[in-house]
Order: structure tokens, then C-alpha cells, then sequence
């Protein structure tokens, strides 16, 4: 199975919102000093009255994206997710989502996108920061169709959301016939021996594990988990049901991401299956570019079908 | 409105009985900020009764004046004002601090009146910055008002804001510091100097004016009279009297977050007698 590579998902973002752009002057884009790494610069010059430039200042970047969302504008506030889900938390949570403005709050850059820039340049604790916030939709799609469907419906969206990039090249993930709903998984290949449920970037490693674990007779089915909040809780317990045994895959700690609200969801549920969680360890990054950090951590095609056969054969003990 | 005499008396009439009713909401309650919600009640009075276009009838219409109340926990101050300008009735402030009440310590959107959640402090400045910059762009004429602590100034959020607004000249916003010179712990100048205030705000591109934040008169001239310079955004130095109109909460630092005794309540209440 060959892939086809595509753009990043960054630029899809900056594409789509021009598309939005030509039929609402409406639309803000808000920027902390990122329109470069936000792929906006054509967008700045299609649209001059339409970026507002705050400088690197992302807790004044939220809050005046609130304001502008309260006076009616349809607003997108783009900083790198590091900074945009930590140093401005405290507006995210009370300006945006407890004050109920539907502001796009766009990462961009996040995992570990930023490898070799170090942890400072890191957001691998963004699913967790925000999933424990109220009134915010999140949303991490996979490949650039994921994207373009997740920016048109943030833009319908009357309730808060977050959109979480990042930087490489993905590949197409998705046929002409997939359905984009916000908050129902879906399943990009089908299996009854295990399921990889990831995603963003690491979708597609999976689905390149599920490839090699094709070769050695053992069927996996993939699922892009692009919202993780809502969880489309039905979707993991099918995936136990039918596939019974689970690996998450996230670019993000292994604490508080989709793999511990996959986890949740199969306890409550009843359901105990072999379960791994593959994501970044409790540890300060091993340092190298993204695909070194991520392969270090088993985030791979090879790791990822390792870790599978591995689990597969402590179920068959 | 003309400023006759009799005008500002109606006014300062409207300073004692928002007086009365903040204590009485807090005695209630058991729980409130006392001092802070005295000393910028009159700041509101002036606001909500001479100054913003905003009211019940209006309060859906895109080109109202916008009140975001950085200072958030002085909230008691706000309810009273908003249920006098007929937001909604006075009695419904006898749930405040209670479950399941919207009337919750700090400011929130469930409440007629309210434009913005705030409590978090250095928030509601970046908020207004929004509001000012998107009635630029639409060519609206709204104004947009934010009341903030002096002790908030500590935040440096407040300090991003401020520099954003004077990079956008947003002469359209008045911010006014309740600068009563306490916070919590002691003197504003003891738990972190915010002075030279005032140089402070300037350099950062804003037009600054002081006032007496409880003389009426002088307040309403002041804040009628924005923008000070085209192309500037707006600072008020309120100077306020913490725990004002009180003889024994004013200038003590005690009373930010305190309820008065039975004994003490009735002393106050006696001390804002309405002629």
C-alpha cells in the first residue's frame, strides 16, 4: 500500500481559511508574532484588514481574541501550542470557554514538532491541560482532508474549539467516500486481531504498522480518534468488542491524553482488554528531530507493530 | 444631562443606598467583598446612571457600550448597580453566594447585565482591548469601559494589554484604576509598588487623567470627555478610599474580604443614613 504525501496539515489550515475568507470579512485571524509558522503569510496578504498582530504575548492574545468573538467576529487565534495551551491557560479556560465565546484556538507546531528545539518548544501536555477544561471542543486531525473538514466545521462551531497541528508533510489518509463528523472516530482500515487507536501525526505511523503487521497474517483495524473531546466513546468500545485488544498511539504524555480517556471509557464501560498506551514517557524528551523523538518512543511503523505482537502474545498466554 | 446641584444630590443619594444594599448583600450572604465593592461603587453610579449607553432594553444591541469589570470580586458593587438600573429585580440579589444562584462571587455572563466572566485578575483589559479593536474595525461608535484594582496591576497581563492598546491608538476605551491603594495583604505600595503609576501608563501610550473616584461631578466630567487626545486609549487614576462611607472599614486593608458582625453591621447602616 503506497501513500500519497500531501501538505502539512498547517497548510491546509492557512488554505482553507482563505477559501472561508473570500465570503466573510468577518473572519480574524489573531497571531502572537507566528503568522510565519502558521503558514498565514499569504493569508496576511489576501486579507491585510483581516490578521491582528498582538506580538508575543499569548495570554493578551487569547483575551482579545474573546473580545472580538464577543463583538461578533469570527475569530481563529494561531500561536504555537506550546505556548498557546500553557502560558495562556488561565484565558483559555475563563475568557473563552467559561465566558462561552466561540473562539478557534489553533496550536500550531504542537507535539513534538518542534523536535530538536527542545522541551521548552514541546506540547505534548495540551490533550491533558485541555481536556480539563469545560466547554472546549478538541480536535486532532490526522491528514489534510481531517484538516480541512476540522477548520470548516470550527468555523460553523458556536461553542469553543481547538485544532492541534503540526509541522511535516502527512499522507493521504482517507478515499473520496469518508465522512468528516466532529466527535465520531473513524475507522480508516478494519481488523479483528488488535486496534490502533491514534491520532494526528501518528495515524498514519499506525496505520503504516498495521501495514507490516498485514504481512505476518495479523489483522489490525485503525482508528483516527481526531476529537478527543467529545470521545466517541461507542467507537472504543467497538474497537474492544471486535478487535479485543487496544493500543493508543498519541504525540503527547502518556498521562492525561487518549490513551487514559480510552482507558476510562473501557472501565466504566466493563470492558477489560490488553491495552498499551504508546505516547512520550514521564520524561524530559530524548533530543533529535520529530521523527527521532517520536521513534525513540516506539512511535514508528517498527515500534508500533513491535509493541503489537508483543501485547498480542501475553493475551494468547 | 445638565449637572445642577440637584442632579448630583439624586446621584449621591443613589451612592448610599448602593452602599446600604452591598452590605446587606454581603450580611446575607455571610460572604463578600466588603471594602473593594465601597470603594468603586460610586465609580459604577456614575458609569451606569450618566455615562454608558447600556441598559435592559438595549443590552442585545451590538452597538452598546461595553462594562467589563477586570476587578471582578468587587462584584457585590456591579449586582447592585445592574438591579437598580433594572436588570433585575433587587430581591433576586437575596440569593447571592447561595447554591444553585447565578449570583456567584464573581462575574458571570448568566447574569443579566454582565458582558464578561471575570475574577481571575488581568484578564478583563485584553477582553476590552478585543471589544475596542472590533468596534474599530466595524466603524462603530461604542465605547468600551473596564474598571481594574490596583493590586490587579501586578498581573503583567494588564501590561501586555496596555501595550497593545496604545499600539492600536484605541481611543475608543476608557480603563479606570479603583486605586484605593490596599489589597489584601496590606498597601498596594508594600506588596508590590505599581508607582509611578501614572508615568507607567503613559509610557506605555495611553492618556491619563486623575480624579477624585468619589466625587460624582468631577468623575462624570472626566469620563464624558474621552477621548483625551485622539488616537490615545483612555486611563482614569480613580483615587478611591477603600471600605468608603464606613468610619471603621475605610483606609483597613482587614475589611477586603470581611462580613461585619451583627453589631458592626447596624453601626454602618446607621452611618449611611439616606436624608
Amino acid at each position: 500500500m503506497l501513500l500519497k504525501e500531501e501538505k502539512p496539515n498547517q497548510i491546509i489550515f492557512s488554505e482553507t481559511l482563505m477559501d472561508l475568507a473570500l465570503n466573510d470579512r468577518n473572519i480574524l485571524v489573531t497571531t502572537s508574532d507566528s503568522r510565519g509558522s502558521g503558514k498565514l503569510v499569504p493569508f496576511s496578504e489576501a486579507f491585510p484588514d483581516q490578521i491582528i498582530e498582538v506580538g508575543i504575548a499569548e495570554q493578551n492574545l487569547v483575551g482579545i481574541s474573546a473580545g472580538l468573538a464577543s463583538a461578533g467576529k469570527n475569530v481563529f487565534a494561531v500561536s504555537p501550542s506550546c505556548f498557546l495551551t500553557a502560558r495562556a491557560l488561565e484565558q483559555i479556560k475563563n475568557d473563552v470557554a467559561y465566558s462561552d465565546y466561540p473562539v478557534r484556538l489553533v496550536g500550531i507546531s504542537a507535539g513534538v514538532s518542534y523536535g530538536d528545539l527542545g522541551s521548552t518548544h514541546h506540547s505534548i501536555h495540551d490533550f491533558a491541560t485541555l481536556r480539563a477544561i469545560n466547554n472546549l471542543i478538541i480536535i486532532v486531525p490526522a491528514d489534510n482532508f481531517e484538516t480541512r473538514e476540522a477548520v470548516k466545521f470550527a468555523y460553523q462551531s458556536r461553542k469553543p474549539v481547538f485544532l492541534r497541528f503540526g509541522k511535516k508533510p502527512m499522507y493521504t489518509l482517507h478515499n473520496s467516500e469518508t465522512r468528516f463528523e466532529a466527535g465520531k472516530a473513524i475507522t480508516i482500515r478494519d481488523g479483528s486481531d488488535l486496534a490502533f487507536i491514534a491520532n494526528g501525526e501518528t495515524v498514519y505511523r499506525a496505520l503504516q504498522a498495521a501495514i507490516l503487521l498485514e504481512n505476518e497474517n495479523i489483522h489490525v483495524r485503525v482508528v483516527s480518534m481526531h476529537t478527543i473531546k467529545p470521545l466517541d466513546k461507542q467507537a472504543v468500545i467497538n474497537a474492544a468488542k471486535k478487535c479485543g485488544s487496544i493500543i493508543t498511539v498519541e504525540e503527547h504524555f502518556i498521562h492525561g491524553g487518549l490513551g487514559e480517556a480510552c482507558a476510562a471509557t473501557l472501565m466504566e464501560a466493563g470492558i477489560s482488554v490488553p491495552f498499551r498506551i504508546a505516547g512520550i514517557p514521564d520524561e524530559y524528551t530524548v533530543t533529535g528531530g520529530q521523527d527521532d523523538i517520536l521513534s525513540h518512543y516506539g512511535i514508528s511503523a517498527e515500534g508500533l507493530r513491535d509493541m503489537a505482537k508483543k501485547l498480542l502474545k501475553l493475551q494468547n498466554q | 444631562m445638565q449637572n445642577t446641584v440637584s442632579n448630583i444630590k439624586s446621584l449621591e443619594k443613589k451612592s448610599v443606598i448602593y452602599r446600604r444594599r452591598i452590605l446587606q448583600c454581603i450580611k446575607n450572604a455571610n460572604n463578600g467583598h466588603t471594602a473593594g465593592s465601597l470603594s468603586c461603587v460610586d465609580i459604577l453610579n456614575v458609569l451606569y446612571n450618566r455615562i454608558m449607553n447600556v441598559s435592559p432594553e438595549n443590552f442585545s444591541n451590538p452597538n452598546r457600550d461595553r462594562y467589563i469589570q477586570s476587578k471582578g470580586h468587587s462584584v457585590e458593587a456591579l449586582y447592585t448597580v445592574l438591579s437598580d438600573v433594572g436588570f433585575f429585580p433587587e430581591s433576586e440579589l437575596n440569593t447571592f453566594s447561595k447554591y444553585q444562584s447565578h449570583f456567584v462571587g464573581h462575574p458571570t455572563r448568566k447574569v443579566p447585565g454582565i458582558e464578561h466572566n471575570t475574577g481571575a485578575l488581568g484578564h478583563g483589559l485584553s477582553v476590552s482591548v478585543g471589544l475596542a479593536l472590533a468596534a474599530k474595525l466595524d466603524k462603530a461608535s461604542y465605547k468600551v469601559y473596564t474598571l481594574l484594582g490596583d493590586g490587579e496591576l501586578a498581573e503583567g497581563s494588564n501590561w501586555e494589554a496596555m501595550m497593545s492598546a496604545g499600539h492600536y491608538g484605541l481611543d475608543n476605551m476608557l480603563a479606570i484604576i479603583d486605586y484605593n491603594k490596599l489589597q489584601i495583604t496590606g498597601t498596594v505600595d508594600s506588596v508590590l509598588r505599581v508607582e509611578p503609576l501614572r508615568d507607567k501608563i503613559e509610557a506605555f501610550g495611553w492618556e491619563v487623567q486623575e480624579a477624585d473616584g468619589h466625587n460624582l461631578a468631577e468623575m462624570e466630567q472626566v469620563f464624558s470627555s474621552i477621548p483625551f487626545k485622539a488616537g490615545k486609549p483612555n486611563m482614569v487614576i480613580a483615587h478611591t478610599v477603600k471600605g468608603k462611607g464606613i468610619s471603621f472599614m475605610e483606609n483597613n486593608h482587614v475589611w477586603h474580604h470581611k462580613v461585619p458582625s451583627d453589631s458592626e453591621y447596624s453601626v454602618a447602616l446607621n452611618e449611611l443614613s439616606i436624608e
